[in-house]
């Protein structure tokens, strides 16, 4: 009976709404990396990466998959906010590679 | 690391030197040639490409359509200095009136509309073929390009100077990290051109496109090499990185139009 239970609580895990994104949080993290994106963009130092990586949480929130969606969505933010820290570092540290 | 004091003409010194030590066997009039002034194989290779120049065609369909009145009665000619014969080397050029880097395709492309023209494609097709012309009668003439005593000319060459040597895309790249210290060394399958003269075969024809391309198309691809995403073609930045790189090159003869990988 024990064994029974412990193999229908492991089986009910992934469904759980705590380890499983709403629709609602997908939606929150695609709006949060496009808004890095465009920030990327205005600083004129987004990455093709980012790009592609929007486009396909776009596709997987418009497929109902919402864990994938947000998984990409957070990739996407993250590469996002890469793109505008290397921007950053680079208006001082291009200087070093200048040749003298 | 303080700001340095813009002085393009020490900054063009050091430039070249750095290559003329880095390739003391190269010829100075052979550096626009590219990766085939550095390699010999490539050079074999070329030779025998340039027995039937690929860009031959795009000569012939923009000599046509220079000589095409416009529906006006004007012609391209009317639209540059010397009827727009052996003027190539000194574009891009700073406009007083505008504050701005113009380029030989952006002058292309008001010459049309100033004219009741649309705009071409700056990037490739009969834009291409049209700055094939005009190198093509501008070559063995040196690059002269001019910087005048106007700060907004010199926040143009420095903002230039400071993409060349900018990290950018994923990759961290900058102009420079392929085109300074690691110029005819092997990327991949390619030979990286030094960035002395880079800009001296433009218009190319590329293997890899298929086609013909400008300068601006040159920029970026490279770019998406790099995994940046483009700017678009006409952006400020481009324009002031072309007058940076070819401010660098000044002295180095025009040999385009010309052919790559």
């Amino acid at each position: 009976m024990i064994r029974a239970i412990i193999l229908t609580a492991g089986l009910a895990l992934p469904s759980l709404p705590a380890l499983a994104a709403t629709k609602a949080e997908a939606e929150a993290a695609l709006a949060a990396a496009q808004a890095a994106e465009s920030e990327a963009i205005a600083a004129k130092a987004a990455w093709t990466p980012t790009e592609t990586a929007l486009s396909n949480a776009q596709k997987a929130l418009a497929a109902g998959k919402w864990d994938e969606a947000k998984a990409v969505a957070d990739e996407a933010m993250t590469l996002a906010r890469l793109s505008v820290q290397q921007a950053n570092e680079q208006k001082t540290s291009w200087r070093n590679a200048v040749v003298r | 690391m303080a700001a340095d004091k813009t002085d393009p003409e020490t900054d063009r010194k050091a430039f070249q030197a750095f290559f003329f030590a880095k390739f003391s066997n190269v010829a100075k009039d052979d550096f626009g040639n590219g990766p085939y002034a550095v390699n010999e194989g490539m050079r074999n290779e070329w030779k025998k490409i340039m027995e039937f120049p690929p860009y031959e065609f795009a000569l012939d369909e923009g000599h046509a359509e220079w000589e095409k009145p416009f529906a006006n009665g004007k012609r391209y000619a009317d639209c540059f200095d010397n009827k727009g014969e052996g003027v190539r080397q000194t574009y891009p050029r700073f406009i007083v009136e505008t504050g701005q880097i113009e380029t030989l395709e952006g002058a292309l492309n008001r010459c049309r509309v100033e004219n009741g023209e649309e705009p071409l494609d700056p990037m490739t097709g009969m834009m291409a073929s049209l700055a094939a012309v005009m190198s093509e009668s501008s070559r063995d003439k040196p690059f002269a390009i001019a910087i005048p005593d106007d700060p907004r000319a010199l926040a143009a060459y420095d903002r230039g100077k400071e993409f060349f040597y900018s990290r950018k895309g994923q990759l961290g790249v900058s102009c420079a990290s392929c085109h300074m210290s690691p110029a005819g060394e092997r990327m991949r399958g390619d030979i990286l051109a030094p960035a002395l003269g880079l800009l001296a075969a433009m218009p190319i024809y590329r293997s890899d496109w298929g086609s013909m391309g400008t300068t601006i198309r040159r920029i970026s691809t490279c770019s998406s090499q790099t995994r940046a995403v483009p700017l678009k073609a006409d952006d400020e930045d481009y324009r002031d990185l072309e007058y940076f790189l070819s401010y660098m090159s000044n002295g180095i003869p025009i040999v385009g139009p010309g052919t790559r990988p």
